[in-house]
């Protein structure tokens, strides 16, 4: 088969798996906090989020409604075949899940209003690229739903109000976002870099498995302690109350300007969808976060 | 927690019944509407006219559905609950309008709203977000659907049958008591202890 072939085929594939089945690692925290949960509300909601995944994966059905904006990220191997092909090939996947899977259309033009039906316009599907070493291509499908988008949020503090201040300013975020974004929620947490850089970084940290600590110790302990302050919030799952407001935090960084102290937070919502496979220089095709039979 | 199974039209005496945390199952007839329907409807009852359907002890649920045709049948595809927040500006209005007894959504409603529910005999259920599946599941049929060329699929009114449509939470009872201002006031209040705690 064609390099493109492959690569749209593929990235269908992912674009299927993601909406429709949560990855096991995210499954697994919301088992274990169904279970831990103490709330009465909380519980409830807990019931109905587990029984709509179960449905969801029976009748081969999106999860949510919205199966948001459609992002990539792709890891391009330097000696892998194929490169230029890669954008039209995940716009032709893009359009094809949207007819077949189906996708709800959630690309409009924020000038007309209108919505272009198949999930494609300007810059979108929206493609993160890295060029790494090697010769194999991996794919991230990872669409994003609206109501967590909303509360994604920016600070650019003082220097001088440093990590305290990102403390702060990630547990007024959540407090401020409330049941919005559908709670229980991933959140991403970046510094540094810029503005840009930082939302970026916060964006990709919600790519990382959520039963994987930080490799590095200090930023292992900054996630687990505004992982046990934002639960203190008492927000709970769908805003209702509870001790589960979030299944994770994951923090990044870059080095910063002198002058400057950008913070994000990228908020998921609790269907924390996301689907990467490896294209290997033969065309063989690896699933990296689902079992595929 | 006691949990209550409804069947529509449901009474102000069996919906007063109901306190926040308490869970209900609700089967019988569910309206869809969100902004423009909400406000089409206010219209309508001002100038003294009908709606297509008598909402008296009917579920109103803030949803813009994924809805397909197959042969002359509509079916629901998803069906989870959208912002009620957008619908507070209505809601209050809506409910002594067309005795409406239980509002249907996800994130909650204002103080309006919550007054509204306490004088006119009215719930809000809070369906968990994100579960279209599940929502999509209890729809055994599309009765209806009214101003569809009008308002487009998501703001149309569709008429549903539902079976045991939830879980929903009662999180604004018809005696004042509002699950999400609570939770939303203790958040406040921790703020300050977080902080502490986290040596900000």
């Amino acid at each position: 088969m064609e390099i493109d072939k492959i690569i749209e085929d593929t990235a269908f594939k992912l674009l299927q798996l993601a909406v429709v089945r949560l990855p096991t690692d995210v499954k697994d925290a919301i088992y274990k906090a169904y279970k831990e949960e103490t709330s009465e509300a909380g519980k409830v909601q807990f019931e109905a989020i587990v029984k709509d995944i179960e449905l969801a994966e029976k009748d081969n059905t999106p999860i949510c409604q919205d199966t948001g904006v459609i992002i990539f990220y792709v890891k391009a191997g330097a000696q892998a075949k194929g490169l230029e092909k890669i954008q039209t090939a995940l716009a032709n996947a893009t359009r094809r899940a949207t007819k077949e899977v189906p996708l709800r259309p959630n690309a409009v033009d924020p000038f007309t209003g209108k919505n272009t039906g198949d999930n494609t316009g300007r810059y979108i599907p929206f493609i993160h690229w890295e060029i790494v070493e090697g010769d194999n291509i991996e794919i991230t499908a990872f669409p994003k739903g609206g109501g967590s988008e909303n509360t994604c949020t920016l600070g650019m503090i003082t220097p001088g109000e440093g990590v305290k201040g990102l403390k702060k300013f990630v547990i007024d975020a959540v407090i401020k976002a409330g049941a919005m974004p559908c709670p229980p929620t991933v959140l991403g947490v970046a510094c540094g870099g810029g503005s840009d850089i930082s939302m970026k970084l916060a964006k990709a940290a919600l790519l990382r498995p959520l039963n994987e600590p930080n490799p590095n110790p200090e930023l292992a302990k900054l996630e687990n302690e505004l992982y046990e302050a934002a639960n203190s919030t008492g927000i709970g799952p769908m805003g209702l109350g509870g001790k589960f407001t979030v299944l994770g935090v994951k923090v990044d960084y870059a080095h910063r300007h002198p002058a400057s102290f950008p913070v994000a937070v990228a908020f998921q919502c609790w269907a924390a969808r996301r689907a990467t496979a490896r294209i290997h220089l033969d065309g063989k095709v690896e699933y990296l976060t689902h079992k595929v039979s | 927690m006691a949990v209550y199974r409804f069947k529509t039209p449901i009474s102000e005496e069996d919906v007063r019944k109901l306190k926040v945390n308490d869970v209900l199952y609700v089967t019988g007839t569910i309206v869809t509407a969100r902004d423009a329907a909400h406000k089409k409807a206010l219209e309508l009852f001002k100038q003294g006219k009908q709606l297509p359907i008598n909402l008296e002890g009917a579920a109103v649920f803030h949803c813009g559905p994924i809805v397909k045709k197959e042969g002359d049948k509509w079916v629901v595809v998803a069906a989870g609950p959208t912002t009620s927040t957008r619908m507070d500006q209505f809601e209050d209005e809506f409910i002594s309008a067309f005795k409406v007894r239980v509002v249907i959504g996800k994130g909650g409603m204002g103080k309006r709203t919550t007054d509204a529910m306490q004088k006119y005999g009215a719930v809000y259920g809070a369906f968990t977000g994100g579960a279209g599946v599940l929502a999509a599941k209890a729809v055994k049929n599309v009765k209806m659907v009214e101003w569809l060329q009008e308002l487009g699929m998501p703001e149309a009114l569709w008429v549903f049958e539902v079976e045991e449509f939830g879980p929903l939470s009662i999180a604004i009872d018809a005696h004042g008591n509002n699950l999400f201002e609570d939770v939303k006031k203790k958040a406040e209040e921790s703020r300050m202890k977080i902080y502490e705690k986290l040596g900000a």
